[in-house]
């Protein structure tokens, strides 16, 4: 074993070999200690006066950032150091995505559980009519309705076209069609909510005369929502192996109930999901829905006639009141929103968990 | 109910590319017949003319006839799901249906296409569980688990459900790509006493890389192989087992089989 004696000039890294499998690490509250050193630093040349406000933060996590690295590589050698500076660079990265969101979500739930929750429960069961925007009270139930029948109707019609898009992209469509269909689906994911809302106002209401209503609302949801339909249930079809339509035709089984009885539910949980999108994306749509059935303080329950409320409708018409009860009620209304597309979220996920291969 | 089968001058393309060239045989009805030679050669693409599954594959087609019992089965008015339904096959991976029970994988075809005669209540799909199960020496393993799903199993099991599968809808001609090849030797073991069980009903074709295995099971044998780099796959040489293995026509196949083959 002489060839693998260490030579006393090699890196540390290299020394491990041909003694011990084991080389030098750092110890286990070394990452710990490194950020709370790099915190009290970082707060205190914040509290020095020399920067301002959340900066002192960005100054401790790169405090952190090249501590750790150093002393790693002093301890452990190049390979664990860039090692910890990666693993470092992508929490770094993961918290950075996730700030925003927490932050929406903290702040929609601070400043409207509040309302929500002190007119428990006529804020659910109440409406608007002949609540004046400068007194607190009234509701979202108008808005609630709303929602409901709007994002209904347009999954009634969405989800069905959508899917069977999906299914003769995937299991029919060759040649020139299909790539049109394709290319179609591709130019709708890139269409504006409010160029959507415009289509379905001049088309459905100034050409063909129709009144303002939550159906026409949910037809400008329904453009809104195909491409995202077909986008995700076409990956789903995709995925389900080639196998297994062949064993299905080798029985003698036709095509078309290959597809409907082995290849959908093979797909149907990645399919709930997509669906999913679709409607938590529609559910907070506000141009389109000004558009075409603008808004009601008073209950519709008729989708087909007249203005009706929705949730971001309501939150749009409350802020721009401007008093301080309006926009309380405005942050309720958000409050609700999110709770609404939260509760249909978990909803499918649950369908999904029931319909979902499994295996054993 | 086993039926004969007549290939005469099949030429195989996907698309433009002439896959399997000219190739003419018969199997008798109620024996084994091995597809071998070597990969790319064409044996599965010909197998999988027999049940018209070739043409699954966008652009596949075929020249030539397929007779099943002196029936064309690339005639204009045949339904290909129809041949389907009497040329059964089971593949070279086990793929049972995976949102299925084992009791559904097993009458998966029976339930999803409907024809006439076939009874469909409680008792009589009972009946054909069973006897489906039991014909492919699954029975005393599941019988306890038949509402669990088909994909729990050890890929040997699922490679005989999927055989249960395909002779629940009674099919007159078994074809077999490879059934063996993903699994160990007892589950092979298994598979080939199966076939052994399977060929007083049914007519058999099974394609396999292992020879050993093709001089186990089969009382013809059909050597394939290119006749050229580039150029289209053939049959070179068909004949009874014993003679293929022991002296056969051409010197390709003794090549082959010996174990000289480049």
């Amino acid at each position: 074993m002489a060839i693998l004696t260490p030579e006393p000039t090699r890196s540390p890294e290299s020394r491990s070999i041909g003694e011990t499998l084991a080389g030098k690490r750092l110890p286990r509250w070394a990452p710990l200690a490194t950020a709370v050193a790099a915190i009290v630093v970082g707060y205190g040349i914040g509290a020095a006066g020399s920067i301002f406000g959340l900066a002192w933060f960005v100054v401790a996590a790169l405090l952190f950032l090249i501590a750790q690295t150093a002393w790693s590589f002093a301890v452990e050698g190049r390979r664990h150091a860039v090692d910890r500076l990666a693993t470092t660079l992508i929490y770094a990265c993961f918290i950075v995505a996730l700030a925003p969101l927490l932050s929406v979500l903290l702040s929609v739930i601070a400043k409207g559980a509040g309302v929500v929750f002190t007119d428990f429960p006529s804020f659910f069961t109440e409406t608007m009519r002949n609540v004046s925007p400068r007194k607190p009270g009234g509701g979202v139930a108008h808005a609630i309705v709303g929602t409901i029948e709007q994002v209904a109707i347009s999954s009634l019609i969405a989800v069905p076209v959508g899917i069977m898009a999906a299914v003769y992209l995937v299991e029919y469509g060759r040649g020139r069609l299909a790539k049109w269909v394709s290319f179609f689906v591709d130019v709708m994911t890139g269409v504006p909510s409010i160029v959507a809302g415009l289509f379905i106002y001049t088309f459905w209401i100034l050409v063909l005369g129709f009144e303002r209503s939550g159906f026409a609302a949910a037809l400008s949801l329904v453009i809104l929502m195909i491409p995202v339909i077909v986008r995700t249930t076409e990956e789903m079809l995709k995925i389900v192996p080639n196998d297994l339509r062949e064993a299905s035709y080798a029985l003698g089984i036709p095509k078309w109930k290959t597809i409907a009885r082995i290849v959908l539910p093979t797909a149907l949980s990645g399919i709930i999901t997509g669906v999913m999108l679709a409607v938590a994306r529609v559910a907070g749509e506000t141009a389109p829905l000004l558009l075409t059935t603008f808004l009601s303080q008073s209950m519709n329950w008729d989708p087909f006639s007249g203005p009706q409320a929705a949730l971001p409708t309501f939150v749009w018409d409350q802020i721009s009141n401007g008093t301080d009860a309006s926009v309380a009620r405005a942050w309720g209304g958000a409050f609700v929103l999110i709770l609404f597309v939260m509760i249909f979220y978990i909803g499918a996920r649950l369908l999904a968990r029931v319909f979902a291969p499994k295996a054993r | 109910m086993a039926k004969r089968i007549d290939v005469s001058d099949l030429d195989i393309y996907y698309s433009k590319f002439l896959a399997v060239e000219g190739v003419t045989f018969s199997v008798e009805p109620r024996t084994v017949t091995a597809f071998i030679g070597p990969s790319g050669c064409g044996k599965s693409t010909v197998l999988r003319t027999l049940n018209r599954m070739h043409e699954v594959i966008p652009g596949a087609y075929v020249n030539g006839k397929v007779l099943l019992d002196g029936e064309n089965i690339y005639d204009a008015d045949v339904d290909p799901v129809n041949v389907r339904r009497t040329i059964g096959m089971v593949f070279q991976r086990p793929n049972p249906f995976p949102t299925m029970s084992i009791y559904e994988n097993v009458i998966a075809g029976l339930k999803l296409e409907r024809t006439k005669g076939v009874k469909r209540d409680k008792a009589s799909m009972d009946a054909v569980v069973e006897k489906s199960l039991r014909g492919a020496n699954l029975w005393e393993e599941v019988k306890d688990r038949l509402n669990r799903p088909g994909s729990g199993l050890s890929g040997g099991q699922q490679q005989r459900l999927c055989i249960a599968r395909a002779i629940a809808v009674e099919p007159q001609v078994l074809l077999m790509d490879e059934p063996c090849s993903a699994l160990d030797p007892i589950s092979t073991l298994a598979i080939e006493d199966l076939i052994e069980d399977l060929k007083e009903r049914y007519t058999i074709v099974i394609v396999t890389h292992n020879m050993q295995q093709a001089a186990r099971v089969s009382s013809t044998t059909a050597f394939f192989n290119l006749a050229g780099i580039g150029q289209p796959g053939r049959m070179v040489e068909m004949g009874p087992t014993a003679k293929i293995f022991s002296t056969p026509t051409e010197k390709a196949t003794e090549d082959y089989v010996s174990g000289r083959f480049g």
